[in-house]
C-alpha cells in the first residue's frame, strides 16, 4: 500500500513487475563492469543495513523479555505482554491524553497560525518589507531545541525573567510559569508557534505565488473586496497545499518532539509533560526497561502509520486530492 | 499590472504592514535581549526587567565563561565534531548517490526502495540505542556521526541532482580511460559544488544543534557538546527528577547563561544567510508535490 508513495518519494517511476524487456546477460559481467560503482555503493548500504535496519530488527524486542546479556536473538519470546502491561498501566491513559492534547493545540493554534501569516505575508506589495520580516521570522527555525528551551528559562525566570515580570504584572498573579503544570501546555505552543510558525509559511507562500492573478482582477470588477477575495480566491487555490500539510501533521501527531518536551520538563510538571516520546526515554533508558519501552515505542509508529492513511483516505472521500 | 486600491484596502494594508513588522521584531527580541545581557553586569540583569542595550558594559561573562575548562572543551569537541561529522557524512551521502544515479545498475530498484522504506518506517529510540552500546560506542563521539550518517532525503536529493546532468560529460571521460571514481571525484564533484554545499550545512546544522543523541550517548560529563553543556548551565535548577545533570552543580550567575546562549547560537546565525537561501529551496524540493 506504500507502493505510490515510494514512486513519488524516489523521484522516478520504480519498475514493480515484469523485468525489461532486453537480455541483461550474466550477472557476473555486469557485476565485473562496474565494479567501481558497486565498491562505491558499498559504505552505504551497510550502513542502511546496521543504522536502519538493525534497529528495525531490534524493534522485535517489543515481543520479547530482552535480557542485555542474551541479546535481542537470544531473550525469550514473551508475546503481546510487554503490550498487555502497558495497556494496563495508568500510565497509558495519562500519555495517551497529554500526547493527544499537545498535538491538538498545536493543529489547532500553531497549524492555522502559519496559514494567517502566510496570507498576511501574501497580502504585502513592498517586497522589502515582506522579504525583512520572512528574513526574520525564519531565524528561530534554525536553532536548537536547547537553545529555544534556555531562552525560555530566562525569559520566564522566577522573579527576573522580562516575561515573568511582564505577564505577572499584566495579569495580577505571581506565577512560576516554569514549573506550574497549568503553564507547561501553553508554553509548549508558544515555544512551536516562535520556533517553526514562520518557517511553515514557505510550503504556503510558494503555493500563494502560483495562484493566477487574472482570477483577483476579475473579482475586483465584480466588486469584491480584500476578504471575499482572500476567501473566494486565495484559500480554494491553496486548499490541497493546505489538506497535504495537515495529512502529513496528523501523521506526526504523536510525535511531540523529544527534544522540546524533555527540556520543558521538570518534577513538578512531569503530570502533564510525560509524552510517549519522554516516557519511552524515562523508562528505557534510565530506568533499563528495554522490552517495555521498546512496545511502546511500537505502538506509537504504528498508531502514527494508521493516522496518516487514515486522514488520506478521509480526504480522499471528501474529493479532495490525497497525500498519494 | 496594478490593483485598484480602495481606502479600506490602504487602511488594511497600513494595519497589516505594521502588525508584520511587530511579528519580526517580537521575534528577535529575544535575541536582542540575551546578547544585551551577555554584556551586562549581574546587577544590572537583575535590576531591570527588559534592555536592549547594557548601562554598563562589561565582557565579565566572556572572560568567566572562556576561562572555564569545562566550557572550552565543550565548545571545541563540538566545533571538531561538526566538522569531521559534516565530512563524514557527506561522504557517506554523496558516494552511495552516484551510483544509485546510474539507471542500467542492477539491484539499484532494490535499494532505492530500502531507503524509502527507512524514510517512513524506523527502529526507534530503544533499539537504536542498543545497537550504539553493543557496537561498543557510547561514550564515542562517532555515536553522535555514524548513526545519521545518511539522510535519506539529501540522498535521493543528491541523486536526482547527478542523474539530471549530462551523460556525455561521463562518457568522454570514460573514453579518456577515467575510472567510475575518478569520474565522480574529478568532474562531477566539482560540477556539485553548489547542491554538496547545501546538504553540507544541513549536516553540519544537525550535528551542531544535536542534543538528543549526546543524551542518549554521552552519560561521561567530560565528553559533553556544547548543547548539554548549555542545557546543564541554564536548566541545572529546573530539573528535579529527570536525572542528568550533576546533583552537586550551583547554578551559575545569569550573565554566564546569557554569554554561552550567545556562544551557542553565533555560527547558526552567521550561516543563516546560506542556510535560509538553500533551505527555503531544500524543503519545497523535499515536500511540494508537482
Amino acid at each position: 500500500m506504500a507502493a505510490p508513495v515510494i514512486d513519488t518519494l524516489a523521484g522516478e517511476r520504480v519498475r514493480k513487475s515484469a523485468p525489461a524487456p532486453r537480455n541483461r546477460g550474466r550477472f557476473s559481467v555486469h557485476f565485473a563492469h562496474y565494479k567501481w560503482l558497486y565498491l562505491l555503493l558499498l559504505p552505504g548500504v551497510v550502513y542502511f543495513a546496521v543504522f536502519r535496519y538493525a534497529p528495525m530488527y531490534g524493534v522485535s524486542i517489543a515481543f520479547k523479555d530482552y535480557v542485555p546479556f542474551l541479546g535481542v536473538n537470544g531473550s525469550p519470546w514473551v508475546g503481546f505482554r510487554n503490550f498487555e502491561d502497558f495497556f494496563a498501566n495508568p500510565d497509558f491513559p495519562r500519555l495517551l491524553g497529554n500526547t493527544l492534547i499537545l498535538a491538538f493545540l498545536n493543529l489547532g493554534v500553531a497549524f492555522p497560525l502559519t496559514i494567517v501569516l502566510a496570507l498576511l505575508l501574501n497580502e504585502v506589495r513592498l517586497s522589502i518589507l515582506k522579504r525583512t520580516v520572512q528574513t526574520l521570522v525564519y531565524i528561530p527555525h534554525f536553532l536548537s531545541w536547547t537553545i529555544v528551551a534556555s531562552l525560555s528559562f530566562l525569559l520566564f525566570a522566577l522573579d527576573i525573567g522580562p516575561l515573568f515580570q511582564l505577564l505577572n504584572t499584566v495579569m495580577g498573579t505571581n506565577i512560576d510559569f516554569l514549573s506550574d503544570p497549568a503553564w507547561f501546555r501553553p508554553l509548549i505552543v508558544l515555544q512551536e508557534i516562535w520556533k517553526n510558525t514562520g518557517w511553515g509559511t514557505i510550503i504556503f507562500l510558494a503555493a500563494l505565488a502560483t495562484v493566477d492573478q487574472d482570477q483577483y482582477e476579475a473579482a475586483i470588477i465584480d466588486g469584491a473586496g480584500r476578504f471575499r477575495r482572500v476567501w473566494h480566491i486565495t484559500l480554494p487555490a491553496i486548499r490541497s497545499t493546505i489538506i497535504v500539510m495537515l495529512i502529513l501533521a496528523i501523521g506526526q501527531m504523536l510525535n511531540t518532539g523529544f527534544e522540546q518536551i524533555y527540556l520543558m520538563t521538570n518534577a513538578l510538571n512531569r503530570e502533564v509533560a510525560d509524552v510517549f516520546d519522554t516516557y519511552v526515554y524515562f523508562v528505557g533508558i534510565t530506568q533499563g526497561a528495554y522490552s517495555y519501552s521498546t512496545a511502546v515505542g511500537l505502538f506509537k509508529s504504528l498508531v502514527g502509520i494508521v493516522l496518516i492513511f487514515g486522514t488520506n483516505w478521509l480526504a480522499k472521500r471528501f474529493n479532495q486530492s490525497g497525500l498519494f | 499590472m496594478k490593483i485598484h486600491n480602495t481606502r479600506g484596502g490602504r487602511i488594511f494594508d497600513a494595519v497589516n504592514y505594521v502588525f508584520l513588522s511587530l511579528i519580526g521584531i517580537i521575534t528577535l527580541l529575544p535575541f536582542v535581549y540575551v546578547f544585551a545581557g551577555s554584556f551586562a553586569t549581574e546587577a544590572e540583569i537583575t535590576r531591570r526587567a527588559f534592555f536592549v542595550w547594557p548601562e554598563q558594559f562589561t565582557l565579565g561573562s566572556y572572560e568567566y565563561i572562556f576561562a572555564t575548562p569545562a566550557f572550552v572543551r565543550a565548545l571545541v569537541t563540538t566545533i571538531l565534531v561538526t566538522a569531521v561529522g559534516t565530512l563524514v557524512q557527506l561522504a557517506f551521502t554523496v558516494t552511495m548517490a552516484y551510483p544509485l544515479a546510474k539507471k542500467t545498475l542492477r539491484g539499484r530498484n532494490v535499494i532505492l526502495s530500502l531507503v524509502v522504506f527507512a524514510m517512513v518506517f524506523s527502529g526507534g529510540m530503544i533499539p537504536t540505542f542498543l545497537l550504539v552500546k553493543d557496537l561498543g560506542l557510547l561514550n564515542s563521539y562517532w555515536a553522535l556521526i555514524l548513526p545519521a550518517a545518511i539522510n535519506p532525503f539529501s540522498l535521493i536529493i543528491i541523486k536526482n541532482f547527478f542523474q539530471e546532468l549530462p551523460a556525455e560529460l561521463e562518457e568522454s571521460a570514460k573514453m579518456d580511460g577515467a575510472t567510475e571514481i575518478g569520474i565522480l571525484w574529478r568532474i562531477l564533484l566539482p560540477l556539485s559544488k553548489p547542491v554538496l554545499a547545501t546538504f553540507a550545512l544541513f549536516y553540519a546544522v544537525g550535528i551542531w544543534n544535536d542534543f538528543m543523541s549526546p543524551l542518549l550517548y554521552l552519560s561521561d560529563n567530560s565528553k559533553w557538546t556544547l548543547q548539554m553543556y548549555l542545557r546543564q548551565v541554564t536548566a541545572a535548577s529546573d530539573l528535579l527528577g529527570t536525572g542528568n545533570v550533576d546533583p552537586n552543580y550551583i547554578p551559575p550567575e545569569q550573565g554566564i547563561k546569557f554569554a554561552v546562549i550567545v556562544v551557542a547560537t553565533l555560527p547558526i546565525l552567521i550561516f543563516y544567510p546560506f542556510l535560509q537561501k538553500h533551505f527555503a529551496k531544500g524543503m519545497l524540493i523535499g515536500s511540494v508535490k508537482g
